[in-house]
């Protein structure tokens, strides 16, 4: 599985070494790939692309969408956008925080759940929006919280 | 084509399909087979209706009627009731809450003042046929442009038309392709910035889910206005819906020669490749949005060279926003004539807003420039939930303002509202009611610039932080006298020596929220209190004469802060007090208030 994803991404390296801007394509293929973009990936892109690791390791870095250190089974975004904001969606996230017991970007020692503040998602009419995975949950309360999140646990 | 006589509109935008329009679609589609309709009624996806607060939304022609809020198991009954019998559900209309009951979508105030030019086809046709888009006189500007019109004559009529740019900064959109054409290259790039990233802002997803053609066409109209043979979409990621239906809508428009060589046999030749961002709110000012096509990290640079001189991969380069974009083909259309009626004097045309927060419809909503803020929020908004007091609206995001009660009158274009110390923005418009506290709002963006910002620039990378340390504290309730001073003085510093928009703009959530509510500053900070009872350190909890001693505060308090005899009033400690809430909950007398 692990070795098929890296050789996956060879070829998607191959298919688009000449494009221009093929940096980003290929950051974002392999996040895809291996959920995260650790070290060792970021050298095989590196080489790959003919660029510098400092390059590659400086955009991966840049953009949060990426990130170095893999990612829990549920990813929970709690949507912090103003829409959301002003109709309290912090306090959901703090219920969230508290019902997993970690901090907001950690992932639960279990490795099933990792906690973010996302940017909005657009969903703005069904304010505050919580996602996890591909998910959505909108009109939250912080009462309805534990319930979610029980369900995952049990699933 | 073929005809049918009843038509079944599903909202499939993000909104509508978070709240599982797609599995009524597939709900629709076996009970309209199951009844043996499916040679007469059709279900269509389309994009955004905008009426977000009643999603999931659906619409039947040749009716009009507005189904709201509906459920899979409503849709047998609007199948076997309405589509079979031609009974319309009334249980299942929209209603407005001051109404009686509505049926069909001219008649419901939301829509009734709305005029929609940059979003005519969103929630009419499917987005994903490119067939219905040509039914709907698509690409037929393309062809005129092509086929009758020198580029310099395309570039006349957008300037004419007084079109400026829906992105934020509103700039007239002629202008821009005037100098990208002036620049002499072998090589030059159109692209459209879709990485809209104002939180409250969604607009340009909902041009991209509903009308993904409409932004193709007038790419490539600017293309052959500027002489460019390539153009970039630049999305957000975040978009998955758009992102999947542009890349639908090219390869269509390739498909029907639209987009490549040769174009209407006119000898122009035109393609457009689609890039998704990787969530760097920095991302849509321009120069950092061409770094990161690039490849490289998204950071901005000094202008000039202007993007027009020496943009993408050095070569001259002009930018566009969604919605600007969708207002070029009827533009070429209808005529700069038509277009430049609509508006006010120095704004044309219309400007979609994203209405969010504590509004009643909350949802996208299109008006002619020029539309009093009062009429937006109270009739097509339908006003405040819950009968609370209006106190602000947030417009421009995290480079606007906040706008008061008192201001509700003016009529809202580019100029009014950078006169009153807030701007257009991309149009998100976020409306705060009593319960909010402004300087917490003014934290809130600060904490989102601070986070966003690049950090190439000193004035922004520890300007806004320092900006957002003094109102952390001050919500904390650690304020001191000078504070504000302080506030004022990094403002006007960082708004002077910043790089690019964002660090320049940072400032003015606490600009305006101090111009317009400076009290709720000082009470903050000389009186240690929270006018909008809402920053919880700022709390005191007390218990009032309704409490009747029944000891279940005293029991749940985690510190031992209440105290007090059986069947006796009893008292909060407030330096033991650490203001969890958990007293409130547990009464059931409703004695215990924060003030």
């Amino acid at each position: 599985m692990q070795n098929d994803n890296y050789q996956k991404l060879a070829e998607f390296i191959r298919a688009h070494k000449q494009q221009k801007g093929a940096l980003m394509p290929v950051l974002q293929e392999a996040q895809n790939l291996f959920g995260c973009v650790p070290l060792d990936v970021q050298e095989i892109i590196a080489d790959g692309l003919g660029v510098s690791l400092s390059e590659v390791y400086g955009v991966a870095t840049f953009y949060s969408q990426f990130s170095l250190k893999p990612k829990g089974k549920y990813i929970c975004g709690v949507c912090l956008g103003t829409a959301c904001y002003v109709k309290g969606s912090q306090k959901v996230l703090d219920e969230l925080l508290s019902e997993l017991n970690i901090t907001v970007g950690d992932t639960t020692q279990d490795g099933l759940f990792t906690v973010d503040a996302t940017r909005c998602l657009g969903a703005c009419g069904l304010a505050p929006v919580m996602m996890i995975n591909d998910e959505v949950y909108g009109r939250l309360t912080p009462e309805e919280i534990p319930e979610i999140i029980a369900k995952y646990r049990a699933s | 084509m073929e005809l049918f006589r009843a038509h079944v509109l599903v909202c499939g935008g993000t909104g509508c399909s978070s709240s599982g329009s797609g599995e009524l679609i597939r709900r629709f589609e076996e009970q309209i087979a199951k009844q043996g309709l499916d040679k007469e009624v059709k279900v269509v996806r389309t994009g955004c209706f905008g009426l977000c607060e009643a999603g999931p939304v659906v619409i039947v022609y040749p009716e009009g009627t507005f189904y709201s809020r509906i459920r899979p198991d409503d849709v047998d009954e609007i199948v076997s009731e309405h589509l079979l019998k031609g009974r319309i559900v009334q249980h299942l209309v929209y209603k407005e809450k001051s109404k009686e009951e509505h049926l069909s979508l001219d008649n419901i105030d939301f829509y009734r003042s709305q005029m929609r030019l940059a979003l005519r086809n969103c929630g009419v046709i499917d987005p994903e046929s490119i067939d219905e888009y040509i039914a709907f006189d698509g690409y037929k500007a393309l062809a005129k442009v092509l086929t009758e019109m020198s580029p310099q004559q395309v570039i006349d009529e957008v300037l004419r038309s007084g079109l400026r740019g829906r992105g934020g900064a509103g700039f007239p959109t002629g202008k821009k392709w005037q100098f990208a054409a002036a620049s002499q290259a072998e090589q030059k790039y159109m692209v459209c910035n879709a990485d809209e990233g104002d939180p409250g802002a969604f607009m340009d997803r909902s041009v991209l889910e509903g009308d993904p053609h409409a932004v193709l066409e007038a790419m490539a109209i600017g293309g052959y206005a500027i002489g460019a043979s390539e153009g970039y979409i630049y999305v957000r990621a975040e978009y998955p819906i758009a992102v999947k239906r542009l890349q639908i809508a090219i390869e269509q428009a390739r498909e029907y020669g639209l987009l490549g060589k040769n174009i209407f046999d006119s000898g122009f030749d035109f393609d457009v490749y689609i890039r998704l961002g990787a969530g760097a709110f920095v991302c849509g000012e321009e120069t950092a949005l061409m770094h990161s096509i690039e490849g490289g990290r998204g950071e901005p640079k000094p202008k000039p060279p202007f993007p027009a001189v020496r943009g993408l991969f050095d070569k001259p380069t002009n930018i566009n926003n969604v919605e600007t974009l969708a207002n070029i083909p009827q533009i070429i259309l209808k005529g700069a004539d038509w277009f430049s009626s609509i508006g006010t004097e120095n704004s044309k045309g219309t400007k979609v807003f994203a209405l969010g927060g504590k509004i009643n419809n909350t949802g996208l909503v299109e008006v002619p420039m020029g539309t009093p803020l009062r009429e937006i929020i109270y009739n097509i908004g339908g006003g405040i939930p819950g009968g609370k007091k209006f106190k602000a609206v947030q417009t421009g995001g995290p480079s606007g303002g906040c706008i008061p009660a008192e201001q509700l009158d003016i009529a809202i274009d580019y100029d009014s509202l950078t006169a009153i110390g807030s701007m257009m923005g991309s149009g998100g418009m976020i409306v705060m009611d009593e319960d909010n506290c402004m300087v917490d709002i003014a934290r809130f963006f600060l904490d989102f610039t601070v986070d966003e910002s690049c950090g190439k620039c000193t004035p922004c990378r520890i300007g806004t932080k320092r900006m957002l340390e003094i109102l952390e504290r001050i919500v904390e309730g650690k304020g001191e006298e000078g504070d504000i001073e302080k506030l004022e003085s990094l403002a006007k510093n960082i708004k002077a020596t910043a790089l690019c928009g964002l660090g320049q703009t940072a400032p003015n959530p606490v600009l305006s929220t101090l111009k317009y509510f400076r009290s709720e500053y000082e009470a903050h900070i000389r009186e240690k209190r929270c006018p909008a009872h809402h920053c919880q350190k700022l709390l005191n909890y007390e218990i009032t004469d309704k409490c009747r001693g029944c000891t279940a505060c005293a029991r749940i308090c985690p510190v031992g802060a209440i105290t007090g005899n059986v069947k006796e009033q009893h008292h909060i400690d407030i330096t033991k007090c650490i203001k969890c809430g958990s007293c409130i909950e547990k009464c059931r007398f409703g004695a215990i208030v924060k003030n």
